[in-house]
């Protein structure tokens, strides 16, 4: 394993305190238990939402702990869900009046936890779950489909709409919906290492990629040979339209996630191709968003995530954001 | 019961794990990301550390302290169900009972807890396909004079339990694609579990 780590056990610390250092403006961290949240405490009564998640997704979740977003996240171990006291103490911290918003992928280890805290606070509070992934329905790790890279279209939506002042119900009501319209899928070309493993997570031929892989590298639908990025992305295209079901001239979201291992200019190839596609198709991308923003460690590989977009959904996506790895408009 | 033994079961448990670790983290990078392992043994080492500072409370209050060391350190879904079941067997530990009275009321609350927290029952691949056939001996054996004969039924109710998760997965093949890859694998949560409750029963059938 080739990782800048000095002592395994730390990694998350070191990671969390260079975080805080680097965008002092942003955020700040708390340790022990650890959570996220924003400098300064919103001056208005309005929802506050809480992520939180395994590490080595980053910059989700604690990248979107800011204006026009989240207003906390809460950091478990690589790849392991959050502790319930996390959830407690960074409710404690943000709430703000109007109730707390967990947004919560679905993993049975994330939800379990989540509900734990959420047992453990006073405060009016909802949970919207994500299941964006189309590529299995049920998973050694699920119930029903694994939350991805949709979830950051979820916080960035919905922590607009929290901005407004809306109610919990508002925001949890707009939340699932934002989720029902969202799909996602990726595909994988390396497995990724985790620090305490030390060793990759599973085993992959130099030919082959795991077609519908989990954003911990867990199995998807098949182990395939490599195809041509024309070829694999219109079969993730399919997989996804399938389950989105759009109209024709549908305005579309398409959003390319690097899982880590994956080069800018290979995704926005992606985005191409993605994008000619959905024309052929009818399908109209109007808004766009390229990067690693759902990562999995040093895996390689992609997703893309869907958007069938309305006027609000639109709106909300293209307001204000200022965390660390999203800003715009600011 | 009392807080020593509470605390010899435990460091059992962390030598029985530590031995079998390989085993559980190949198990978990089967089918999963391979993390189990390493969660239950952060776990058991924090656990671990308690032994002074609990070592004049009542058992309920071990246990309750232990799974609130558990929950708040370990993570992840094991970290969830485990916390959730000591911190229920806490609620359930009576001076009137004797030890194996007591054990058998502590642990069915405790697996009833996880049951509710996991939202799983019997014969869904998990670590409660050891936990409820044990539970459910635990309880028939609670009369039994002679503690050898009860552990070494519960240590191979624990067994038969984790071996069942392996047909489990082929039968009811959850998602198909997966089922195929998955067939033949044993539920980590179950075998440390197993493991956990083997190391206990070691202690009085040796």
């Amino acid at each position: 394993m080739k990782k800048f780590v000095n002592n395994v056990e730390e990694i998350l610390t070191e990671s969390l305190s260079g975080f805080q250092k680097a965008h002092p403006e942003i955020i700040k961290v708390h340790f022990a238990p650890d959570f996220i949240c924003r400098v300064k405490k919103p001056a208005g009564d309005k929802v506050s939402l809480i992520s939180g998640g395994g590490s080595g997704h980053e910059p989700l979740h604690g990248g979107f702990v800011g204006h026009g977003m989240l207003d906390a996240a809460c950091p478990g171990q690589v790849f392991s869900a959050p502790t319930p006291d996390q959830m407690e103490a960074a409710a404690n911290e943000v709430h703000n009046g109007k109730g707390i918003l967990f947004i919560v992928k679905n993993y049975s280890g994330d939800i379990m936890n989540f509900e734990m805290g959420a047992d453990m606070i006073d405060f009016d509070h909802e949970t919207i779950l994500v299941n964006d992934d189309v590529a299995v329905e049920d998973s050694t790790f699920t119930t029903g489909r694994r939350g991805v890279a949709g979830t950051m279209i979820v916080e960035k939506t919905v922590g607009s709409l929290a901005e407004t002042g809306a109610s919990l119900e508002e925001c949890k009501l707009f939340g699932d919906h934002v989720n029902n319209v969202t799909a996602s899928m990726g595909v994988a070309f390396t497995s990724c290492t985790v620090p305490a493993a030390g060793k990759p997570t599973f085993e992959i031929g130099a030919e082959e990629m795991e077609f519908g892989v989990g954003i911990h590298g867990e199995p998807g639908r098949k182990r395939e040979k490599i195809k041509t990025a024309n070829e694999l992305t219109n079969d993730i295209i399919n997989s996804i339209l399938e389950d989105l079901k759009p109209d024709k001239n549908e305005e579309v979201l398409m959003h390319v996630n690097g899982f880590g291992g994956t080069p800018l200019m290979e995704l926005y190839l992606l985005f191409d191709v993605g994008q000619k596609i959905l024309e052929k198709k009818g399908i109209n991308v109007v808004r766009s968003l390229v990067g690693n923003y759902t990562t999995s460690l040093d895996m390689a590989g992609a997703s893309f995530s869907i958007t069938k977009l309305d006027e609000k959904i639109t709106q909300h996506w293209d307001s204000a954001v200022h965390t660390a790895a999203l800003r715009w408009k600011i | 019961m009392n807080s020593e033994n509470i605390f010899l079961a435990l460091k059992n448990i962390k030598k029985t794990i530590d031995i079998n670790k390989d085993e559980i983290e190949k198990l978990d990078q089967a089918i999963g990301d391979g993390d189990h392992i390493f969660n239950i043994q952060r776990g058991l080492n924090e656990a671990l550390k308690l032994e002074t500072e609990l070592s004049s409370l009542s058992p309920e209050e071990v246990f309750k302290k232990i799974g609130m060391k558990i929950m708040t350190t370990v993570g992840g879904s094991s970290g969830a169900l485990f916390a959730t079941l000591l911190m229920g067997m806490a609620k359930k530990y009576s001076k009137e009972l004797n030890d194996l009275e007591n054990l058998a009321a502590m642990f069915y609350e405790g697996v009833e807890a996880t049951k509710k927290r996991g939202k799983a029952d019997l014969g869904e691949k998990t670590m409660l396909d050891v936990l409820i056939p044990v539970s459910l001996s635990l309880n028939k054996l609670k009369n039994e004079k002679n503690i050898k004969i009860v552990a070494e039924k519960i240590k191979m109710v624990a067994k038969e339990g984790m071996l069942s998760t392996r047909d489990i997965m082929a039968t009811k093949g959850r998602a198909s694609f997966l089922g195929e890859r998955a067939i033949g694998h044993i539920d980590p949560g179950a075998r440390s579990s197993q493991l956990a409750i083997s190391a206990i029963c070691d202690e009085y059938i040796n």
